[in-house]
Parts: C-alpha cells; sequence; structure tokens
C-alpha cells in the first residue's frame, strides 16, 4: 500500500470543506453540530495520514485524544442545545441572536 | 489495494454530501454514520487498525447514539418543511459555497505545490499506540481525563431541569443557564 | 475717607465671585444677604466719600491701582477719577441700585436661579462703577463692555424660554453696532493724542483740533454711535422694548436707571471733543427731538405695561440727549438723577403689579387695584406725576421744564427743540396717566394673589419721596434761583451759555409748559377714567398700530440687514469646506454603522467571518 500522503490529506481537506459548508449554510443547530463532527473527523483523519506517512504512532495516539475532546464536547453542547430548546421553543440558531442581557 | 482507498474515500465524501443536504435529522445521520465507517475503512487502508476500530466503536457507536437520543427527545424530525423553504433558496447556500470552495481551493494549491513523494504507508499496531501513549504522552492522557471528567459534570448541571418550586412572579429570577 | 473710592468698585465684584463660587451651597438668605449687603455697603461708603468730596470744595480726586497695559505706548491704568459728575453717577448706581436690590430679594425669591440673579446684578453694579469711575476711556470701554455683557445675561435670565433667548442676542448685537464704533473712535482719539487718559485729552484737544475739523467731526461721530447704542436712541432704539423680558427689577436698575444713562455719561465726560465739533452736537439735538417724539408716540399705543415704561425710557432719554446737545450739561445730569429716581420706582411698582398678579403684563387686564394695592398705588401715582411733570410738586417739573427752557434760550437752541419738548411734554404726560388710569382703576379685572411686602414696599417709599422732594435742590430764575445741582456740576462741567432773555420770557415758557402738562393730564382722565375696556388687546387703526410697533424700525432692520445676512450665512454653510467637514462626520458614520452591523449576534455569521479571515491570513502566506 503505498499511497501518496498528498492525497490523504487532500480527502481530508475536501472533507473538512464539506463540514465547514454545512456548518455555514445550515440553520438548524443539530444539523450544525454534525457538521462540526464531519470538521473534526477530517481533522483526525490528516492526523493518521500523517502518522502513517512517518511510521509512528504518534498519529493515532493525537487522533485518541481529538476522539475523547470530541465526545466531551458533544454531551456538553447537546445538553445545551436541550437547554435552547426550552428556552426558545425552537432548534433556530437565528433565534439565539439577541445580544441584550 | 489502492483502489480500495478511491472508492472508500468516494463514499465518504459523497455521503457527507448528502448529510449536509438533507432535510430530515434522522437520515442526515445515517448518512454521518455511513461516511464515519467509510473513514474506518481508510483507517484501515492506512495501517491504523486501533484507530479504525476506536472510530467506529466511539464515534459512530457512542457519540451518534447521543444525537439520536436529543433528535429522539425534541421531536425534531417533523419539521421538514421549514427546513425545506430556507435551504432551496439559492442565496442560502451560494455565499458559504464560494467561501469554502476558495478554502478548499487554497489548500489544494498548498498541497500541490509540494513534491509529490510516493510514501509507503506502515501498519502500525496497537501495542505502539499504547506505549507511546503511556510513556511519551502520559500528560495528555491526564489531561483528556479531566477534560472528560468536567464534561461529565458539566452535562449533568446542563440538563437539569429547573424543577424548584417558585412563586410565578419569581420565575425569572431563578432561570440560571 | 476719598482712598476707599476702590473699595466702592471691588465690592461688589466680590460679593459677584463669591456668590458664583459658592451660591449653590449656601442658603437663600445669606445670598440675598452678600448680594443685597455688598451694594448696599457701596451705597454707604459711596455718601461717606461724596460728604468728604463736598468738604474739600470739589476738587476732582485720582486714584491709581496698577498699571493695566503697557505696549507701544498704549499704557493705560486702572485708575480711577472722583470729580462731581462721576460722583453723581455713583450716588445713583449705587443708592438706587442698592434699593432695588432689596427689591429683588423678594421679587426673585422663589425663583430657581436666585444665586445666579445676584451674581449678575452684583457683576452688573461693578461694571457700571468702573464705567462712570474710570479715568482713561479704555478702562471706560471695559466697564462699558462689561455691561453690555450683563445686560445680556440678566435679559436671557430666565433661559428655558427661547424668546428670553432671543431678545438677549438682539440687544446685544444692536448695542454692538454702537460699540464698533466707539472702538474706531477710540483708535482715532489714541493716534492724535497718544493716551486714552480722558483728562489729557480734554486739555489737549482744542490745541490739536480745529473747531469743526473734519477728524473732530469723524471722533464726534463715532463716540455718538456708541452713544447711541448703549442708550437706546435713534436708530438704535429697537432692543429696548425687547429687553423688557428681562425681570422687572433688571428693567428697573439697567434700563431705566443706569446702563442707558452710560451714554449720556460718555458724551458729558468728552464733551470738549463734542465742542469742538458743533455739527455733531446739533445731529445730538435732534436726534434727541426726534427720538422723544417717536418713544412718546409708541408708549401711546401699548398695552403691556413695561413696554410703555421702555419706550418711556426711550423718551426721557432723548431729552436728555436734546439737552447735551444744545449744551445744557448739568440740566441732562440733573434730568439723569431725577428720571432714575422715578423711572426705577415706576419699574418696581409695575414689577409688583405684575408679581401679585401672577405674570400679568396686559394694562387692559388689570383694574381697580388703587383699592387692593394701595401702598403700590400711591407710590406708583407719585411716580408717574414726576414723569409726567406735574408742576411744582413733582422733581420731574424742575428738571424737564429746565432742559425745554434751555432748548430755546441757549445759543445753541431754537425754537423748533422747543416745541419738540413741550409737544414730547404733552404726549408724556398723556400715556403715563393712561397708563395709571388703565392699570389702577375701573373696574377689577384681575385679583391680586399676593400683597407685597415691606421688602418690596421700602424701596418704593423712598424713591417715590426722592422723586417728589429731590428736585427741589434746583429751582430756576423765576422761584429765586437755587443753582445747588448746577454748582456742583458746573465744577466739572461748562456752564450753560444762555442768551438773557429776561424774567418774564422764562416765565411766560414754563407756564406754557405747566398748562400743556394739566391739559394732557385732564385728556387722558376724560379718555381713560373708570371706563370700562374688553379685556384684551386694544383695537388700533393703522397709524395706531404703525406707533404701536415702533414706527416699522424692527420691520425695515429685519429686512435690510438680517434677511440678507441670514440668507448668505446658510449659503456659507454649504460652501466647500463646510462639505469637506460634514462629509468627514458622515465617513464615520457610515463606517460606524458597517461595522456595527458585523455584531449581530448571529453564529454562523462570526462562523463566515472566521473563515474569512482564515482565507485572509492564507493568501497572504501564499501570495508571493
Amino acid at each position: 500500500m503505498n499511497i501518496p500522503m498528498e492525497q490523504g490529506i487532500l480527502l481530508a481537506a475536501i472533507l473538512f470543506c464539506l463540514g465547514l459548508t454545512g456548518l455555514l449554510v445550515r440553520r438548524n443547530v443539530i444539523f450544525m453540530l454534525m457538521s462540526v463532527e464531519v470538521m473534526l473527523n477530517a481533522a483526525g483523519l490528516a492526523f493518521i495520514v500523517g502518522g502513517a506517512a512517518q511510521g509512528n504512532a504518534d498519529g493515532q495516539v493525537m487522533f485518541i485524544f481529538i476522539l475523547a475532546m470530541t465526545a466531551a464536547e458533544v454531551s456538553v453542547a447537546l445538553a445545551l442545545i436541550i437547554r435552547m430548546f426550552n428556552e426558545f421553543k425552537s432548534l433556530d440558531i437565528d433565534k439565539a441572536s439577541t445580544m441584550k442581557g | 489495494m489502492n483502489i480500495l482507498f478511491y472508492i472508500a474515500s468516494f463514499l465518504a465524501i459523497w455521503a457527507t454530501l448528502m448529510m449536509i443536504i438533507n432535510k430530515n435529522a434522522v437520515h442526515a445521520l445515517l448518512y454521518l454514520i455511513a461516511s464515519l465507517l467509510a473513514v474506518s475503512v481508510i483507517f484501515f487502508i492506512l495501517g491504523a487498525p486501533f484507530a479504525a476500530a476506536l472510530e467506529v466503536i466511539i464515534y459512530a457507536g457512542a457519540i451518534m447514539v447521543l444525537f439520536v437520543f436529543v433528535i429522539m427527545m425534541l421531536n425534531v424530525s417533523g419539521a421538514e418543511q421549514k427546513m425545506e423553504r430556507e435551504l432551496l433558496k439559492p442565496k442560502a447556500w451560494i455565499g458559504p459555497s464560494v467561501i469554502s470552495a476558495i478554502l478548499l481551493g487554497e489548500l489544494v494549491y498548498m498541497l500541490a505545490s509540494q513534491s509529490v513523494h510516493p510514501t509507503v504507508m506502515q501498519e502500525v499496531p496497537p501495542a505502539a499506540v499504547g506505549k507511546l501513549m503511556f510513556s511519551k504522552y502520559i500528560l495528555v492522557v491526564d489531561l483528556a481525563a479531566f477534560l472528560l471528567m468536567a464534561g461529565i459534570i458539566g452535562a449533568y448541571h446542563l440538563g437539569q431541569k429547573e424543577k424548584r418550586n417558585h412563586h410565578r412572579y419569581l420565575k425569572n429570577e431563578n432561570q440560571n443557564l | 475717607m476719598k482712598e476707599y473710592l476702590w473699595l466702592i468698585v471691588a465690592l461688589p465684584f466680590v460679593g459677584s465671585l463669591v456668590l458664583a463660587v459658592a451660591g449653590g451651597k449656601i442658603s437663600r438668605l445669606a445670598c440675598a444677604m452678600i448680594g443685597v449687603g455688598t451694594v448696599t455697603l457701596s451705597a454707604v461708603l459711596s455718601i461717606l466719600i461724596g460728604l468728604d468730596f463736598l468738604n474739600t470744595n470739589g476738587t476732582p480726586f485720582d486714584q491709581t491701582l496698577w498699571q493695566w497695559i503697557d505696549v507701544a505706548g498704549l499704557s493705560p491704568n486702572m485708575a480711577f477719577h472722583l470729580d462731581s459728575v462721576s460722583l453723581t453717577f455713583v450716588f445713583v448706581i449705587t443708592f438706587v441700585g442698592a434699593l432695588i436690590h432689596l427689591y429683588s430679594a423678594a421679587f426673585m425669591w422663589r425663583d430657581e436661579g436666585f444665586a445666579r440673579f445676584f451674581v449678575f446684578m452684583n457683576l452688573f453694579i461693578g461694571f457700571m462703577l468702573i464705567l462712570v469711575l474710570a479715568d482713561n476711556l479704555l478702562f471706560l470701554y471695559l466697564g462699558w463692555e462689561g455691561v453690555g455683557l450683563c445686560s445680556f445675561l440678566l435679559i436671557g435670565f430666565w433661559y428655558k424660554d427661547p424668546a428670553n433667548g432671543h431678545a438677549a442676542r438682539k440687544a446685544f448685537i444692536v448695542t454692538r453696532v454702537g460699540d464698533t464704533a466707539m472702538a474706531i473712535g477710540l483708535f482715532i482719539l489714541f493716534m492724535s493724542f497718544d493716551t486714552l487718559n480722558i483728562q489729557d485729552i480734554l486739555k489737549s484737544a482744542p490745541s490739536t483740533w480745529a473747531v469743526g475739523s473734519g477728524i473732530a467731526m469723524t471722533t464726534a461721530f463715532l463716540l455718538l454711535g456708541g452713544a447711541l447704542g448703549k442708550s437706546a436712541q435713534l436708530p438704535l432704539q429697537t432692543w429696548l422694548p425687547d429687553a423688557m423680558a428681562a425681570p422687572s427689577p433688571v428693567s428697573a436698575l439697567i434700563h431705566a436707571a443706569t446702563m442707558v444713562t452710560a451714554g449720556v455719561y460718555l458724551i458729558a465726560r468728552t464733551h470738549v471733543l463734542f465742542d469742538l465739533a458743533p455739527i455733531v452736537q446739533t445731529v445730538i439735538a435732534v436726534i434727541g427731538a426726534v427720538t422723544l417724539l417717536i418713544a412718546g408716540l409708541s408708549a401711546l399705543n401699548q398695552h403691556d405695561i413695561k413696554k410703555v415704561l421702555a419706550y418711556s425710557t426711550i423718551s426721557q432719554i432723548g431729552y436728555m440727549f436734546l439737552a447735551l446737545g444744545v449744551g445744557a450739561w448739568s440740566a441732562s445730569i440733573f434730568h439723569f438723577m431725577i428720571h432714575a429716581f422715578f423711572k426705577a420706582l415706576l419699574f418696581l411698582g409695575a414689577g409688583a403689579v405684575i408679581w401679585a398678579l401672577r405674570d400679568e403684563h396686559n394694562m387692559f387686564k388689570m383694574g381697580g387695584l388703587w383699592k387692593k394695592m394701595p401702598l403700590v398705588f400711591w407710590t406708583f401715582l407719585m411716580g408717574a406725576s414726576s414723569l409726567a411733570a406735574l408742576p411744582l410738586i413733582t422733581a420731574g417739573f424742575y428738571s424737564k421744564d429746565k432742559i425745554i427752557w434751555l432748548a430755546y434760550a441757549s445759543d445753541q437752541g431754537s425754537g423748533w427743540l422747543w416745541l419738540a419738548g413741550v409737544v414730547g411734554a404733552f404726549i408724556t404726560a398723556l400715556y403715563t396717566f393712561r397708563m395709571v388710569f388703565v392699570s389702577f382703576f375701573g373696574k377689577p379685572k384681575a385679583e391680586p394673589t399676593k400683597i407685597p411686602g415691606m421688602m418690596m414696599t421700602i424701596p418704593l417709599i423712598v424713591l417715590a419721596v426722592l422723586s417728589l422732594v429731590g428736585g427741589f435742590i434746583e429751582l430756576p430764575d423765576t422761584m429765586g434761583p437755587l443753582t445747588l445741582f448746577s454748582d456742583f456740576i458746573e465744577k466739572t462741567l461748562p456752564v450753560t451759555a444762555i442768551a438773557d432773555l429776561g424774567g418774564t420770557t422764562e416765565f411766560i415758557f414754563q407756564l406754557i409748559t405747566a398748562v400743556v402738562v394739566i391739559g394732557s393730564v385732564f385728556l387722558a382722565y376724560k379718555l381713560y377714567f373708570n371706563k370700562t375696556f374688553p379685556a384684551t388687546v386694544p383695537q388700533r387703526n393703522p397709524l395706531q398700530q404703525f406707533f404701536f410697533e415702533g414706527w416699522g424700525f424692527d420691520r425695515m432692520y429685519n429686512a435690510l440687514i438680517v434677511t440678507p445676512l441670514v440668507f448668505l450665512s446658510t449659503i456659507d454653510k454649504k460652501d466647500f469646506i463646510d462639505q469637506f467637514y460634514k462629509g468627514l462626520a458622515s465617513l464615520a458614520k457610515g463606517l460606524n454603522s458597517i461595522l456595527s452591523s458585523t455584531q449581530n449576534g448571529k453564529v454562523r455569521w462570526y462562523a463566515m467571518i472566521l473563515v474569512l479571515g482564515a482565507i485572509i491570513t492564507l493568501t497572504i502566506i501564499l501570495y508571493p
């Protein structure tokens, strides 16, 4: 298996930009969160590609940490989304744009 | 073996694209899971079996299940017309798409300007990962533990319902976020 | 005693400063005591110094405080020069001023700007004293400008009503025209004499300038311009009726007794220059005569009681100018003193009526007040009689009659001036008693809600007594001549040169004046006594309307001067320099609105900005 490292990184870049587009376009906050997951996953893919190209395990270790961080972030974010839904009775993120208080 | 890589990457891109266009939350979630599984295959090809396993177990297994629970709690799947209206208008997606395309173009330009060196992807067994993690990166492991603990406590606190008895005129004072 | 002269001037300034700094923090009673007390002390001091002055046979007294300016040959001092003329003025200013301050402590008691009022009033007294005591023309000009400033501040005292501010600005700007003329006159004087010290100029003027020369005439005209502005004579008289927006004590002090007589003082002080320009003296007399007729006819058609008194002031100062114009210097000063007494009394009395009727100015809405406010009525009547120059018993008769007689008998007088004076006396008596009968008699239309207390009535009584007996120090030749006052003044000013026409002519002329005045009072009685008037502004035929508007001077100035200037300024506001600065301001506003729209609270918007930032950073890195 010799896949050029640049192609792996290119795949990661494409996935990242797709996730970014999803983040910018969607108004539903659950979809935005899912797009963020895609972006984080793409970053992890880039790490793994780098680690495999160098032949050491550093890439996988970074990927594990990214995973741990993602898990914590998702749980807190979902709790916040539940609170937001209780407050504004809708998942439209533009409803939470008043800056008073 | 290389062809497998290209098939899996095409699947990942296609699944992600379908996810961000979809109107139904649960359908989008399933597309996302498909994308994650494709990426896991890519990990296997690149010789990182441990990462691939973790991707399936934790990412597609735990985190996506969390999403499913929340969507189920909030009953989101019903609101299809609103999202349909807002997505179909071109002025909604043209701007961000252009911006992302520009970013992608710049990244591609950066990648293309480097000389292509055909690297040989090597397999890294889980034992090597474990050895490295607990010798060189031991501090980061502890920090990750802190992070997870904080996440648990934060999620617990934020998820509490306000169940204190209060007079309805005092309701505004007792809301905390 | 005379070395305390500076204290007379310093006390009001100190009072003003103390009240300006601490007026808001001390009690109202303390403010009143400081404000009234300083001027009363000045009055007492001026009486004492006056007695000392008389004891030393009236020799002029100079007191230098310090060197003020010393540059390029101009070195005026801050110095005072006391002689009989300035002593008369100082006495009137401080004595009448003290009475008016006492009155205004009661009048303005409920006003929220109480301390500010006394700051301005004391400041005014200080500047006026500087004006009359200055020994050089620059110091006099300082006092001149200072009283103009205080007049502006006091006319616009109730600043929350924009009409008052408008009246204050009008007063300031119109007098400014005169002040500019005076300043140019001062420039010419300095150029010719290398000094501005008054006594030095008066000594060297006859030898430096020829009688009737161009430069003398020009300077005299310019100084006359300044006097016309301050004293509200033709053509700069339009500001005084509008200045009645001030509180009544202010009108009494500034626009009756003191500031408007500053022009008279100036001309009397620099009389040598006017002697060198006989044409200008004739112009002064003619202006005085014409003004007194115009103002008298205007006063006859007013319905606001304070406007009647304002036009009456213009008219009486016309008499003083008439006297100055024919060379009757001491008669003019005499009339000034008596006029100060009765005009201040009339303004204070009118103020008491307005105060009691809760700000009612229209005479035709008053009535029947002679029973309700007897003290005010009797003092007002005494002041009115003095103004109308009721024969023999009032001081006004002696002073006005002297002027009328000298308008005929003086070397520079003429029959026409005498006729103007007599007709003016007729009109004066007519409008005065019209005012008295309409305001105080007839059916009562408004009830006085409060009766003036002692602080307001004591000044009225004192001034009423002075209006009646003040004239007895100067009796004409036909009554056994008693020339106490003119002897006193003639230590400083020249004796009036009169043609000797004999006593009988004088007696006949006095009789004519007396008959005219009594006839006018009788006519007023017939027309206005106990008649019922509708409680509104009276109907006026076009001629009366013309007189009411002050002979259309306001309209003429508005059309000729004000409107073109405003038009030109509006054009000038839009020229390219202004556009540049306005463009800067709108650029800042535009940038602000653009930048503030980036803070709209939308998360997706912020995310997009993040991505844009990343793109820009990458572009910068990749570009070369």
